[in-house]
């Protein structure tokens, strides 16, 4: 039987904050996460700020370590096998972390070379790709810090995929976008995985987003998958209209109030 | 092999571009650096001393490179996380090893470019003239130092891994400490008696020894215009003694690394705020 493409048992994950000299509390960002999803899907994991999204994309990234579950990603598990999973992984965050000096082209070299790239075969592609999502050739050798936000956005899409990787890990991507390059980015993410047959994983906030893009949607609060299935499966479930009110009832929150308590939110025990 | 050695480029074009973008600070550091130099060396021209000019010069000098390539590798990582791109490096399929050597070869190229603009502007400020010194023996020292230069430097960089607030401020607290017990600008038996234990462990005591020997300091044979610089059979003990200390530094900044970047990944810690 074929590997998943991501299989995740059982995670968890907590992480230390002193209060004080002697005490410290400890935060589960994750608690016994469990989904799977298969070559090929697009997969929306929704939840507010500190519902944990972001933690579970580092630790599928090997920027985290689990303290228990299992997570495999193309067959290889974490952490055992990071080089492996660092070779099939793309991401994108929130924030378009680059060297805001250096230009478009500069940065993408620099990601194509750091995964041992040829410099001509990568420029070639980060091009086409640049091409796909609207951006225009003059921009290639523009300092990032000159850029827009979207554009910003769409050089850090390249980036991931300059790598052509088969696994792609989306972290809210088209947050703080322009409707123009909101729907750049979600148009060419359809065509990638309807083109290159990629696997996605995507967290966001927009429902909207996740109903048009995902095949199947987790609903996270407070570190906890609560439901998880097709955007229909997921309405009928909660007997509701919308995808808004189906995750507010399965939850019982709203993303906006739990945004506003940033990213501290998720279940605290001192210690 | 090919990827090794495009990963390895990797780090060397970022920082050539990086040097190109930032410019201007960059002249800025280097006129820093040789206006510092020269302010130490007219001290012995003041005092019209061939030999404490010599002995300053070569201070000013041998600190430059070291204190340069330290501070490149050890400023590494905060430089990372200033720019918030940490985290994607980290994630790369490139092995610490290769990683931490394409920084180190960018910051000795750094290193070497700085030290030549300091000699060469030293040049104005004093009758410094390298006829007699025995250059190869220097190179051949500052090439076995920078090995334990660069653990030195590998082993300060997990200070702004370790704490993203106050990591970068403690890289400098130590670099400061090797410039207080290494004997750069005045014997280290000047030094209380209490701190020159240290001496002994830092390897810029060992290099700065060396070099001084190489390029005639301290020789009364050596006048203006010409140096008498020793062979390199006479600085064998210094010699020795750095290529053990780069034989255990160099590791050492590896392990260390290695193990603080496990222990960040399992508290968060590389995360761009912290």
């Amino acid at each position: 039987m074929e590997d998943p493409a991501i299989k995740v048992r059982n995670l968890s994950k907590s992480f230390r904050k002193r209060i004080g000299f002697l005490k410290s509390s400890r935060l589960w960002a994750l608690t016994d996460v469990s989904f799977v999803v298969e070559k090929g899907e697009t997969y929306g994991l929704l939840g507010p700020n500190g519902s944990g999204k972001s933690s579970l994309i580092r630790i599928l990234s090997t920027l985290l370590i689990a303290e228990g579950g299992e997570v495999s990603l193309m067959g290889y598990s974490l952490p055992g096998e990071q080089e492996q999973v660092r070779r099939i992984i793309g991401r994108v965050s929130v924030d378009a972390a680059f060297y805001k000096k250096l230009s478009a082209r500069e940065n993408l070299l620099y990601t194509a070379l750091l995964y041992g790239q040829k410099a001509s075969e990568a420029e070639k592609r980060a091009m086409e790709i640049l091409k796909q999502l609207g951006l225009e050739n003059t921009k290639f050798s523009t300092p990032l810090e000159e850029m827009s936000r979207g554009m910003q956005q769409k050089i850090s899409i390249a980036r991931a995929l300059v790598i052509n990787p088969p696994l792609l890990l989306l972290d809210e991507p088209t947050t703080g976008l322009d409707p123009k390059s909101r729907r750049d980015v979600q148009s060419f993410l359809e065509d990638l995985r309807r083109r290159e047959g990629t696997t996605i994983l995507l967290t966001t906030h927009d429902m909207a987003e996740a109903e048009r893009l995902c095949a199947r949607i987790g609903f996270l609060a407070r570190g906890k998958l609560v439901a998880e299935g097709t955007a229909d499966e997921l309405k009928k479930l909660a007997g509701t209209e919308t995808l808004d009110d189906a995750f507010i009832k399965l939850t019982g929150e709203e993303l906006a109030n739990q945004e506003e308590a940033g990213e501290e939110a998720g279940v605290l025990e001192v210690v | 092999m090919e990827t090794t050695m495009r990963q390895t480029w990797a780090f060397i074009f970022r920082g050539y571009h990086l040097t190109r973008r930032y410019i201007s600070w960059v002249i800025v550091f280097n006129f820093y650096a040789l206006v510092t130099s020269a302010t130490v060396a007219l001290i012995g021209v003041a005092a019209q001393d061939y030999q404490l000019t010599l002995t300053l010069v070569v201070g000013a000098l041998l600190w430059n490179f070291l204190s340069s390539l330290y501070n490149e590798i050890a400023m590494s990582i905060a430089y990372e996380r200033w720019e918030g791109t940490l985290e994607y490096t980290f994630m790369a399929p490139v092995s610490r090893l290769i990683h931490l050597s394409g920084i180190s070869l960018f910051a000795l190229m750094n290193s070497i470019v700085q030290t030549v603009v300091v000699l060469v502007g030293l040049m104005f400020f004093t009758n410094l003239d390298l006829h007699g010194a025995n250059l190869p023996g220097v190179f051949l020292v500052l090439a076995v130092s920078t090995v334990a230069f660069v653990g030195l430097g590998l082993m300060a960089a997990v200070l702004p891994v370790m704490s993203p607030e106050r990591g970068a401020e403690a890289t400098h607290i130590f670099q400061g400490s090797l410039l207080l017990v290494s004997g750069v600008y005045y014997p280290v038996d000047v030094l209380p008696r209490w701190l020159q234990p240290l001496s002994m462990v830092s390897p810029a005591t060992y290099t700065l020894s060396a070099c001084r020997k190489l390029i005639g300091v301290g020789n009364s044979a050596s006048v203006p215009g010409h140096l008498a610089g020793s062979s390199v059979s006479a600085v064998l003990p210094e010699l020795l003694v750095l290529a053990v200390m780069g034989a255990v530094l160099m590791p050492l900044g590896l392990w260390v690394f290695g193990r603080i970047e496990a222990w960040a990944k399992r508290a968060g810690k590389l995360k761009r705020t912290g």
